[in-house]
């Protein structure tokens, strides 16, 4: 069931909406806000909201990287890939940071803190080696800074 | 020459109207609202702007081709989704100088007929979508947007839609598909977006950077702007340098200025005084140059004529350290990731690339893999429903062509070649 506040959020977004389904990823995004992820409940709740079936709406919840379908943890780390990343370091700071963690791209850690995930280029490449936590971009990103980043997630 | 693009990026809080309005934003819609539509169009194509977006498709043609079709329901989208790797130049103008969006979105949408705008923006820049917001709303409370703008009877809205992370989003038509509410698939053309885009409607799709330039083609008048910069494609264009250099960051010079002169004089060259192995000049899917093509100038039918393009004008440098399989490599993972699906080329071929680069990077390359990754790259030129398939193979050609050495070493030794 959405609470009162996630229908009433969807409903606000559909205001600026030229057809119901054009909110549709604003309106998975207000589910995932408070619970982190989009579980199958959710999704036809929000499908019907939007007039969507849920199939409908699972195809479009599928194709975003950003739209979650399984369970993360309190926090998401995207960490960037790509060309100008991994030139300045990405695979060592990946290295650090599975070490630290211990787990791996895909993976939740135990106590549910952070989940880890590759990310295509963040649009940071004269920051790089850059990453997300959740909404906030960080780099250069060091084995110096790293501490202090995750620290402040908990 | 005199910064125009990014002239209010450097100056503080510049996002804020008060302060825009202080250093000249809004300055060029009392000018193209006292034109026709029409020659607010042929303005754009007296200074032959070329869009910024990739493509480098003329500006002013794009715009006749909606203006013309009747109806009086159409759209202007900016391209906002800036997913090419390498590329951070949009950024900048979303993080600093937003009014200078709105405006050139607002005459655009003057010159079209268009009285609805959306800002496609991608995730993985949240910073903007505040920045954004707060902008638009300040924009409407003094009037350059809603109705009845300056008094001169023009209507416009606008808003920002937010993707969640797909590159093909980025693609026009797939941004429409997005827009709408679907899975980012690109669309078959024709029917184009000019006449059938957004909810069917006539539409145009722009690029941040282009957009940006309207407020200045109309504000010094086109010829006077053509004489920017390449003849064939003048005006100020905004470079998005990174890797291996001393100074990555965006760079506003005159189109056309040499990837020398971007990479040494402007970057203050190699980091650690190292030499230059290879460069991608307008991002991911543009053919990678080397130390021989430094010359070249950074304009579309410039670097077209070196085997390459200007893309987004994405610079890309990588120095003696760096082992060509490994880019080819990164390049491949990230277009298999990226394509949609929708066509099997792309879909097959980026996975069997993948496939093959991963073998190679474990050491286990084959005698004759340089020519299956060849022969992928054949089944998958041409033969694709929207470019991003024609994007990733361009890393796998140019790697081969102009660092073959790099391939059979590895597959030769199975370790990294330096
Ligand atoms: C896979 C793919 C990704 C693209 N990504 C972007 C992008 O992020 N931003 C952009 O402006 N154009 C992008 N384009 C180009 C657009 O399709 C389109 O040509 C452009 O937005 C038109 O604007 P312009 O004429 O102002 O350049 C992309 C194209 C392809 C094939």
């Amino acid at each position: 069931m959405l609470t009162e506040q996630e229908k009433q959020e969807i409903s606000e977004e559909l205001k600026h909406c030229e057809r119901p389904e054009a909110a549709a990823i604003e309106a998975l995004r207000v589910v995932q806000k408070k619970r982190g992820w989009v579980s199958d409940a959710s999704l036809r709740d929000v499908a019907a909201q939007l007039s969507m079936t849920p199939a409908e709406l699972d195809a479009v919840a599928t194709f975003y990287s950003f739209i979650f379908r399984k369970p993360v943890g309190r926090h998401v780390i995207a960490l960037c890939d790509s060309m100008v990343c991994w030139s300045l370091g990405h695979d060592d700071l990946y290295k650090l940071i599975s070490t630290k963690l211990g787990i791996g791209y895909g993976e939740t850690t135990g106590d549910n803190r952070f989940t880890l995930l590759p990310a295509s280029c963040l649009g940071a490449c004269d920051r790089a080696p850059a990453m997300m936590v959740d909404d906030e971009l960080f780099g250069p990103v060091t084995p110096e800074t790293i501490d202090e980043i995750l620290s402040k997630y908990s | 020459m005199e910064k125009m693009l990014l002239k209010r990026v450097d100056i503080p809080n510049a996002n804020d109207i008060d302060v825009a309005l202080k250093h000249g934003a809004y300055g060029a819609l009392s000018a193209a609202f006292g034109m026709r539509p029409v020659d607010v169009v042929n303005e754009v194509k007296r200074a032959t702007l070329r869009g910024r977006g990739g493509a480098g498709f003329p500006t002013g043609l794009k715009w006749e081709l909606c203006a013309r079709v009747p109806g009086s329901l159409k759209y202007l989208l900016c391209n906002a989704d800036e997913g090419e790797p390498g590329t951070i130049k949009d950024r900048f103008i979303l993080h600093q100088d937003p009014h200078l969006l709105i405006e050139g979105m607002v005459i655009s949408g003057y010159a079209i007929g268009a009285e609805r705008g959306y800002i496609y923006l991608r995730y993985e820049y949240p910073k903007a979508i505040g920045i954004l917001e707060k902008a638009i709303e300040q924009a409407y409370a003094k009037g350059y947007l809603g109705k009845n703008i300056l008094g001169k009877g023009v209507n416009f809205d606008l808003s920002v839609h937010r993707g969640a992370g797909a590159y093909i989003c980025g693609e026009e038509t797939a941004l429409i598909e997005s827009l709408e509410g679907k899975r980012g698939q690109p669309r078959i053309r024709p029917p184009f977006p000019a006449s059938q885009g957004a909810w069917r409607k006539p539409t145009v799709i722009n690029n941040v950077e282009t957009l940006s330039n309207i407020p200045f083609i109309i504000g010094m008048g086109g010829d006077a702007y053509a004489k920017i910069g390449a003849e064939t494609a003048p005006g100020p264009k905004i470079y998005g340098v990174s890797g291996h250099v001393n100074k990555p960051g965006v760079y506003e010079l005159p189109m056309g200025t040499t990837l020398r002169e971007i990479i040494y004089t402007h970057c203050g060259g190699i980091k650690g005084g190292k030499k230059l192995k290879a460069v991608i000049p307008g991002g991911a899917s543009t053919p990678i140059l080397t130390e021989s093509h430094l010359d070249v100038k950074m304009d579309f039918n410039s670097l077209v004529a070196a085997g390459s393009m200007l893309g987004s004008g994405a610079v890309m440098v990588m120095d003696e350290t760096v082992d060509m399989v490994n880019v080819a490599y990164v390049l491949v993972r990230f277009f298999a990731h990226e394509s949609c699906g929708k066509c099997t080329p792309c879909r097959e071929g980026t996975a069997w690339l993948y496939q093959v680069y991963t073998r190679l990077m474990h050491g286990e390359g084959k005698e004759g893999d340089i020519d299956l990754l060849l022969y992928i790259c054949e089944t998958v030129k041409g033969k694709c429903f929207c470019p991003l398939g024609e994007g990733a193979i361009q890393p796998v050609l140019s790697s081969i062509k102009h660092f073959r050495a790099d391939y059979e070493a590895r597959i030769k030794s199975g370790v990294v070649s330096h």
